[in-house]
């Protein structure tokens, strides 16, 4: 759905995004993820043909962009950076004039797409009310109820939970999940790991303008071959041990996968047993483990100087 | 794209209350005038302004010399420059080119809505002036005199009077234009607006002074008063010709650079 090639982008001295090869197939909850000023947004840009790349090729849905905008656009739904609207207009209006301005909205169907899409973001009710009167939350409601508006086949959503209480933000993901169940593959930039872990298949890391990681979640996640106990008996488990056994915060770490075994033999030893299980990494130690190891290649350090 | 535009600017309250502030000045005039009866004495003040006491069908010609000097160009250089900028600043430029709308289809929308304004604004002032003319300043009866002191037919007043507003039309054109280009530079619509002010008391500035003389013939505002000359007897076309081919100039230049420079521009906003 989305495929880029050596995407870079350059605004004077400063390199941006440096070189990304994006992957996101039909079906994925793509997770984007990057820091503050990583170059996410300047990615997601270039994607809808908002910012023209330095070098690099996109491909859209099959079509490179933004030569095709014309014919992909209209299939994709989008959320760039917070919500925008007419402050002195309804809802209901700003989505009219938004889905008469360009193609691919049909007029028949207007009022009712309207409605199921304000439907789907729980701004049913919210009546004439000008946007202007909206909150921060119901703002960001519009926004998606605006990228939802023609059933997109591709969802491109920078941040789509600014703003929102737990609530909303659940709220929200049940959503997306729901679309993505329907068929429509979501690209989701975020700097929240929460988010992203929840929510989403498949996860790139964007760190100083560079992808670092892409990856299936699973992959990432998965078991590390070592298995975590925790014990109030530290040192007559690491005794017991012998060696295969490094402390880390308040557990253990014990090298094998075998749990039962692990388990009988700390037991019969008299270890008591509060909690044990297989090492996971979870997807904040893969971003940070990433994202440092990076900032030490020698590559990067000379790069850093360019990005913000 | 170009309907959205339209619709937009109708529903607009701030369309409204600039035309209504235009009329407003032209209306004033005519109620001091009805009442004092005291004119500028021929040839001083605002064009029109001392022929309009036994004429009130001229006060149309005297409301156009009215707010042809400032208020005019201030309000049309607002709206052009709120255009882009406008829509970059309330963060709605991004969702209407991802709709996608095409940014050349944007600009030429853009363009049409303002023309729309500047033709709306010029038609509601000429008809105010002209209902309030009539109504308080009343209807000579007899045929209306030209500058030149010589008198019109009726079918010659109306006739000059369309080209008179088409005129003034396209000189604002002219401000709509450069407008619109400083409005692709910036994210701030009053930025936009002040750097086609500015342009402007720039150029009346220079007419004023003679040492700019050779520079008179290029500045936007030289001709902008010419459209008078069309109720000489006979009409003076030197000045008219010169003003409509400047303008176009203005324009086709503005506008080009406009295009050149959003066609190709990063969207930031």
């Amino acid at each position: 759905m989305i495929t880029t090639t050596g995407l870079t982008k350059r605004f004077g001295p400063l390199l941006a995004v440096d070189g990304v090869d994006l992957d996101v197939r039909e079906g994925d909850v793509y997770g984007f993820l990057g820091a503050n000023g990583s170059g996410k947004t300047t990615t997601v840009r270039m994607l809808l043909g908002l910012v023209l790349a330095t070098k690099g090729e996109i491909e859209l849905l099959g079509e490179p962009m933004p030569r095709s905008a014309r014919w992909v656009l209209p299939h994709v739904g989008a959320l760039v950076e917070g919500p925008g609207a007419y402050g002195h207009l309804s809802g209901r209006s700003n989505l009219a004039l938004l889905d008469a301005a360009g193609p691919g909205g049909d007029r028949a169907s207007r009022r009712r797409r309207i409605d199921t899409a304000l439907e789907q973001v729980g701004l049913a009710n919210v009546g004439r009310r000008p946007v202007r009167a909206y909150s921060l939350g119901m703002h960001q409601r519009l926004g998606l109820a605006a990228a939802l508006l023609r059933t997109p086949r591709l969802l491109v959503l920078d941040e789509p939970t600014n703003g929102l209480d737990p609530q909303g933000i659940r709220e929200i993901r049940e959503l997306l999940a729901e679309l993505n169940r329907q068929g429509s593959t979501v690209f989701l930039s975020s700097h929240l790991l929460a988010e992203v872990e929840q929510l989403c298949t498949r996860v790139g890391v964007l760190d100083r303008g560079r992808l670092v990681i892409q990856e299936q979640l699973s992959v990432l996640q998965q078991p590390t071959g070592r298995t975590m106990v925790r014990t109030p008996d530290v040192e007559r488990a690491r005794a017991l041990l012998d060696g295969r056994s490094i402390v880390r915060d308040d557990h253990l770490l014990v090298t094998g996968t075998d749990a039962s075994a692990l388990n009988a033999e700390l037991v019969s030893g008299g270890v008591r047993v509060v909690e044990l299980g297989p090492e996971r990494r979870t997807l904040e130690d893969v971003v940070l483990a990433a994202t440092e190891a990076d900032s030490m290649s020698p590559r990067s350090a000379s790069a850093r100087g360019g990005s913000a | 794209m170009i309907a959205v535009e339209l619709r937009k600017l109708v529903r607009r309250p701030r369309t409204w209350v600039t035309i209504g502030l235009l009329t407003a000045l032209p209306t004033l005039v005519a109620v001091l005038l009805a009442l004092t009866d005291l004119g500028p004495r021929p040839g001083t003040g605002p064009a029109f302004l001392s022929a309009v006491l036994s004429d009130g069908t001229l006060f149309p010609l005297a409301a156009l010399g009215i707010v042809l000097p400032l208020f005019l160009p201030i309000a049309v250089a607002i709206v052009a420059g709120e255009s882009v900028a406008g829509e970059a600043q309330g963060g709605t430029l991004r969702y209407l080119l991802v709709r996608p709308v095409g940014r050349t289809r944007l600009l030429v929308a853009k363009l049409i809505s303002v023309i729309a304004f500047v033709v709306i604004a010029v038609l509601v002032v000429a008809g105010t002036a002209y209902f309030t003319g009539t109504l308080l300043l009343g209807d000579a009866g007899a045929d209306p005199i030209s500058v030149s002191g010589t008198t019109l037919s009726p079918a010659e007043m109306a006739q000059r009077t369309a080209l008179a507003i088409g005129y003034v039309m396209l000189s604002m054109l002219g401000v709509a234009s450069v407008a619109l280009f400083f409005s692709t530079m910036t994210d701030i619509p009053l930025t936009a607006a002040f750097g086609a002010l500015a342009l402007l008391i720039a150029s009346t500035l220079l007419l004023t002074l003679d040492a700019a003389d050779a520079l008179a013939p290029y500045l936007p505002t030289r001709y902008w008063l010419a459209f008078v000359d069309l109720f000489r007897d006979p009409i003076l076309w030197r000045d008219v010709l010169r003003g409509v081919l400047q303008q176009g100039i203005y324009v086709a230049v503005f506008l080009g650079a406009a295009w050149a420079n959003f066609a190709t521009k990063d969207v930031t906003s």
